[in-house]
C-alpha cells in the first residue's frame, strides 16, 4: 500500500497528503497518535500504525481521540490526532477548554475537510475552529507542504504552548505528489509535571487562563506577519492579486501564473499588515478560500478592500475551471472557457457489496409496513436508496437512536400506530449511539433498534473497532459483547435478539414481534462485513432459467450479483399490466450467502454445480 | 506555461483505475518529471465511477485536469469513456476497453446503457482506439489483468519509451512471484499488440 520506497538515486517519494502527515508525525518524534476513521482522513492513522516506536490507536470517537492526544501532550510527549471535519464537532467539547490549558508536548490536530462532499453528510469549514477556540490554523497546499507543515506544527505547538490545527482538504489528503523527507528528530519524552492551576479547569483557574489565551492570540498574530509559511509571490501582472491558502493555492497559481499572490501557510491568525501592504501593490485584491468567507470577512473588518465570495462560489472546490471565469467576469472580460459538461450517461450510485450482511435487514425493513426508520452514518445509509427505500432520516453519528426517541415522543395521533425503528452499525453505536440507547431505556421510549454488527468500520474500508476484537495493529484485544452491553444499558434480556442476517424468516419473525412490543428492543445481527478477512466465501448460486418466473422478488434484496437478463410486460388475468424481470446470478461475484434463496418462491435459485471455471480451492 | 501532460484514467470501482494511474505516475517519476495524481474515488468500493488524473511536467501545480485539456484518456469501460470524453482535448487519444459493465440501475431498467458507445465516441474529435480488453483478460486467465493490458495499450502514447512504463508495471510484481510477473508481462504485451492491430 505504501509508496514510501525510496529510490537510491532519487530521494523523492510519491505520496498522498495523508501519508505525508503520517511520515511527518513519525519524523517529528511524535509518540502518540489517535483517530476515529473518517473519509478523507482515515489513511493517516493506517500509515502511522505501521511505524514502530509510535503508539497509535483507533479511538472510539473523535472526542476520545482528542482527549487521548491531550493526555499525551500533558504527559510531555508529542501527540497527534486526526479526524474528518464532522469529527471536530464531536471533539470540540475538549477543544474549547484545552485551548485554555494549551499544550505541553507538541499537540497537533489534523482536520480533513471534505470539500466537495465526496463522502460526507455536509461540507463544513474547519478553519472556523481556529477562530472559535483561539488556535493557530496551518494549511498545506500539496504533499510536500503537508509533510513540512505538519512537522513545523509540533514545534509551533511547543513554542507557544498551544494546540495547533492542521487543516487539510480532500484534494490534499488524496492527491499524491513528490516529497523529500528531512532528517528525523528524536524527541525525549518529558515527565508529567503537576500543575493544577493550569490543568484543572475549574472556574477560578479558567478565569486566570483566559487573558493568557488572548495574549497568545496577539503573539501569534505578530508571529504570523513574519512567518516563513506566509509567502508572497511576485508576479508581472498587477491588475489582480490573490490571497489564498491550501489546495486553492495550486489552482490559483495554475490559472493565473503571472499574478502576484500571498499564500498563507499559517492562515489563522492571518498576517493582516502583510496583506494590507500587498493590497496597495495590486489593482484588485481577491481572496480565494475554500469554503467559507472567513479571511475575507476579517480582512474587510481590518479595512482592506477586496473581492471574495461576491465573485467566487461559496461551496465546493475552487479549481481553475471555477476561478478563471469568475475572475474574468470581475475584470469584465469575455468568457474564454466554454463550460464543458459531461455526456449524459446513466449514474452509478454506490451500492452495497455483493452479499453484504445488511442486505437481508433492508429487505425486511422494506417489506414491513407502517414504519418510521431513523438511520445513521455508515454503509447502511445506502438503505435509503434503491431498491429498499427504507430509511427516513440520517443526520450525524449515533443520531438514529436519539432521533427515533424524539420521533416516538413527538409523534401525533396520526402516527400513533407507526413502528419507530432505529438502524445503526456496531462502530457507530460505540462511537455515539450508546448514549441514545440509555436515553431510550431511561425515558421509556418505544423503539426497535437494529444493531448491525459487522465487526468493523465498513464504510471507510473495514477498520477495526472494539467490536472487532482486534486493534489497529491487527492484534487481539477485548471484543465488546453487545448483548451484555444493551442489557447493562437497560434493555430487558428477552427483548434482545442476536440473529444471523442471512436467515430471512428468522429476521422477519423477530422484527414483526419486536415492533409490536411496547418497550425498547434490540435486534443484533452477527455476520461480518464481506470486505474483511473474517468473511468466509461460499460456493456461488445460479438461476435455473426454466424455473425463473420473472417475479423479480430476488431483486428486492439489492445484491449487485443478481442481474436482470430480460424484461417483459404481461397482462394479468385481471387486465392489469405487470412487468416481469428475468434474472441471472453473476457467479464470479456471488459469494453464496444464500440470502436470495429465501425470496424465490419457485426455487429457481440453486447452487452452481458442474461449472468448469469454479475452483473449489479458492474458497476459504 | 511549461508543458504539462494530462492523462485521465476512468472506469468503475474494482477495475484497478487507481493502480493504473499509479503506475503511469511511477513511470513519469522514473523519467524525472514532477508528478501529481488525484486519488479521489468517492465510494469506489461500491461500484461507483472512479476517475484519476495524472499530470506530469517540469512543475505541476493543480492536481486536477481542467475539462477539455486531457491529452490522453484511458477508459476501462465504454460508457465511462463516453461520460468523460468531453474532458479530453481535440485529437487526444482515447483508449477504450469495449467490455461493458452495466450497473444494477441499468439492468433493472431505471436507466439505459448507451447504444453503440463506440459509434457515439467516434462523433467526437478524438483519436479513438478501442478493443475488448475484458475478454482478452479472461482469455489470459484472470480478469484482473485488464489493468496490465490497458497499460500496454497506452504505452506508445506516452512522451517516453514503452519500456519505462513496462518497468514501472513489473516493479509492482517483483515480489509477487515469477508466475504473476510473467502473466502481467504477457498481458502488457498483448495490450501493446491489441492497440496497434
Ligand atoms: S463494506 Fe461491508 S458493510 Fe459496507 S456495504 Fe460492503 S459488505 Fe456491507
Ligand atoms: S425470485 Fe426467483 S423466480 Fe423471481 S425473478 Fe428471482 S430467480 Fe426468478
Ligand atoms: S447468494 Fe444471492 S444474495 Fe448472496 S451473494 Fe449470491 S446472489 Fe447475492
Amino acid at each position: 500500500m505504501s509508496a514510501a520506497e525510496q529510490d537510491q538515486n532519487n530521494p523523492r517519494i510519491f505520496i498522498s497528503g495523508n501519508e505525508a502527515v503520517a511520515l511527518a508525525a513519525r519524523d517529528a518524534g511524535c509518540r502518540v497518535a489517535s483517530a476515529y476513521p473518517g473519509t478523507p482522513s482515515t489513511e493517516i492513522l493506517e500509515y502511522i500504525s505501521a511505524y514502530p516506536n509510535l503508539y497509535s490507536e483507533w479511538s472510539i470517537n473523535e472526542k476520545v481521540s482528542l482527549e487521548v492526544a491531550i493526555g499525551a501532550s500533558l504527559a510531555g510527549s508529542r501527540a497527534l490526532c486526526a479526524m474528518k471535519h464532522v469529527g471536530m464537532n464531536v471533539a470540540s467539547d475538549a477543544l474549547m477548554t484545552q485551548t485554555l490549558i494549551g499544550a505541553v508536548g507538541g499537540l497537533v490536530i489534523v482536520v480533513a475537510d471534505d470539500v466537495g462532499l465526496s463522502s460526507s453528510q455536509n461540507e463544513q469549514d474547519s478553519r472556523y475552529w481556529g477562530r472559535f477556540a483561539h488556535l493557530p490554523v496551518l494549511e498545506p497546499s500539496d504533499s510536500q507542504e503537508t509533510y513540512d507543515i505538519t512537522r513545523f506544527a509540533f514545534g509551533l505547538s511547543e513554542q507557544y504552548a498551544v494546540p495547533v490545527i492542521v487543516r487539510l482538504t480532500t484534494r490534499i489528503c488524496h492527491v499524491k505528489g513528490l516529497v523529500t523527507l528531512s532528517t528525523p528528530q528524536v524527541e525525549e519524552g518529558h515527565k508529567f509535571n503537576k500543575d493544577a492551576s493550569r490543568f484543572v479547569m475549574v472556574p477560578g483557574n479558567a478565569k486566570q487562563r483566559i487573558p493568557l489565551m488572548f495574549e497568545r492570540d496577539k503573539t501569534l498574530a505578530n508571529f504570523s506577519e513574519s512567518c516563513a509559511l506566509n509567502i508572497m509571490e511576485q508576479g508581472e501582472n498587477r491588475t489582480i492579486g490573490f490571497i489564498t491558502s491550501g489546495a486553492a493555492y495550486c489552482h490559483v497559481r495554475e490559472a493565473f501564473p503571472d499574478a502576484p499572490l500571498i499564500k498563507l501557510g499559517l492562515s489563522h491568525p492571518a498576517p493582516i499588515e502583510l496583506i494590507r501592504e500587498f493590497a496597495q501593490s495590486v489593482d484588485k485584491l481577491v481572496v480565494i478560500e475554500e469554503v467559507e468567507a472567513l479571511l475575507e470577512t476579517e480582512l474587510r473588518a481590518a479595512g482592506i478592500e477586496l473581492f471574495g465570495k461576491d465573485v467566487v462560489p461559496r461551496i465546493g472546490e475552487l479549481t481553475p475551471t471555477v476561478i478563471t471565469p469568475a475572475i474574468e467576469r470581475l475584470l469584465g472580460k469575455e468568457k474564454s472557457i466554454a463550460t464543458i459538461g459531461m455526456t449524459d450517461v446513466f449514474p452509478r450510485p454506490p451500492t452495497m457489496c455483493v452479499a453484504c450482511p445488511h442486505l437481508g435487514i433492508y429487505y425486511c425493513l422494506s417489506h414491513v409496513k407502517n414504519t418510521i426508520i431513523a438511520g445513521d452514518i455508515g454503509c447502511y445509509t445506502l438503505g435509503a436508496g434503491h431498491p429498499w427505500n427504507a430509511l427516513d432520516t440520517c443526520i450525524s453519528m449515533g443520531a438514529s437512536l436519539s432521533v427515533a426517541q424524539g420521533i416516538d415522543k413527538g409523534r401525533s395521533e396520526e402516527d400513533a400506530n407507526k413502528n419507530v425503528i432505529a438502524v445503526i452499525g456496531d462502530s457507530t453505536f460505540l462511537h455515539m449511539g450508546m448514549q441514545g440507547l440509555l436515553d431510550i431505556t431511561y425515558n421509556k421510549g418505544n423503539i426497535t433498534i437494529l444493531l448491525l454488527d459487522n465487526r468493523a468500520v465498513g464504510m471507510t474500508g473495514g477498520q477495526n473497532a472494539p467490536s472487532s476484537g482486534i486493534d489497529i495493529h491487527g492484534e487481539a484485544t477485548i471484543q465488546v459483547d453487545f448483548r451484555k452491553l444493551c442489557e447493562a444499558l437497560g434493555v430487558k434480556p428477552e427483548r434482545i435478539h442476536e440473529l444471523n442476517p442471512y436467515e430471512l424468516p428468522t429476521l422477519f419473525k423477530a422484527l414483526r414481534e419486536e415492533v409490536k412490543a411496547k418497550e425498547p428492543s434490540v435486534i443484533i445481527t452477527n455476520q461480518p462485513c464481506v470486505l474483511t478477512e473474517r468473511y468466509a466465501k461460499q460456493p456461488p448460486l445460479t438461476v435455473e432459467d426454466d424455473k425463473c418466473t420473472g417475479c423479480s422478488n430476488c431483486l428486492d434484496v439489492g445484491c449487485p450479483a443478481i442481474l436482470v437478463t430480460r424484461r417483459e410486460i404481461v397482462v394479468k388475468p385481471n387486465g392489469k399490466e405487470k412487468e416481469l424481470s428475468f434474472v441471472k446470478i453473476d457467479t464470479a461475484a456471488c459469494t453464496g450467502c444464500n440470502l436470495c434463496i429465501n425470496t424465490c418462491a419457485p426455487d429457481a435459485i440453486v447452487p452452481l454445480i458442474n461449472v468448469a471455471h469454479f475452483n473449489a480451492v479458492e474458497i476459504k | 506555461m511549461e508543458q504539462i501532460t494530462n492523462i485521465m484514467v476512468v472506469g468503475i470501482g474494482g477495475q484497478g483505475v487507481m493502480t493504473a494511474a499509479d503506475i503511469i505516475s511511477q513511470a513519469a517519476i522514473m523519467e524525472g518529471y514532477d508528478v501529481k495524481k488525484t486519488e479521489v474515488a468517492g465510494m469506489a468500493q461500491r461500484g461507483g465511477v472512479v476517475t484519476s488524473h495524472v499530470r506530469f511536467g517540469k512543475k505541476v501545480l493543480s492536481p486536477s485536469i481542467p475539462p477539455g485539456t486531457a491529452d490522453l484518456m484511458l477508459a476501462f469501460e465504454p460508457a465511462e469513456a463516453l461520460r468523460w470524453v468531453t474532458h479530453v482535448k481535440d485529437q487526444a487519444t482515447v483508449m477504450v476497453n469495449t467490455y461493458p459493465q452495466a450497473p444494477p440501475v441499468v439492468s433493472i431498467g431505471l436507466f439505459n446503457y448507451p447504444e453503440q458507445p463506440e459509434a457515439q465516441l467516434q462523433s467526437h474529435p478524438i483519436e479513438l482506439i478501442s478493443f475488448d480488453a475484458g475478454s482478452l483478460s479472461i482469455e489470459l486467465g484472470d480478469r484482473r489483468l485488464v489493468n496490465s493490458i490497458m497499460l500496454g495499450a497506452i504505452a506508445k502514447q506516452l512522451p517516453f519509451s514503452s519500456d519505462v512504463l513496462k518497468a514501472a508495471l513489473l516493479a509492482r510484481f517483483k515480489d509477487k512471484g515469477a508466475k504473476l510477473l510473467a502473466l502481467n508481462e504477457t498481458a502488457f504485451e498483448a495490450g501493446q499488440q491489441a492497440a496497434t492491430a
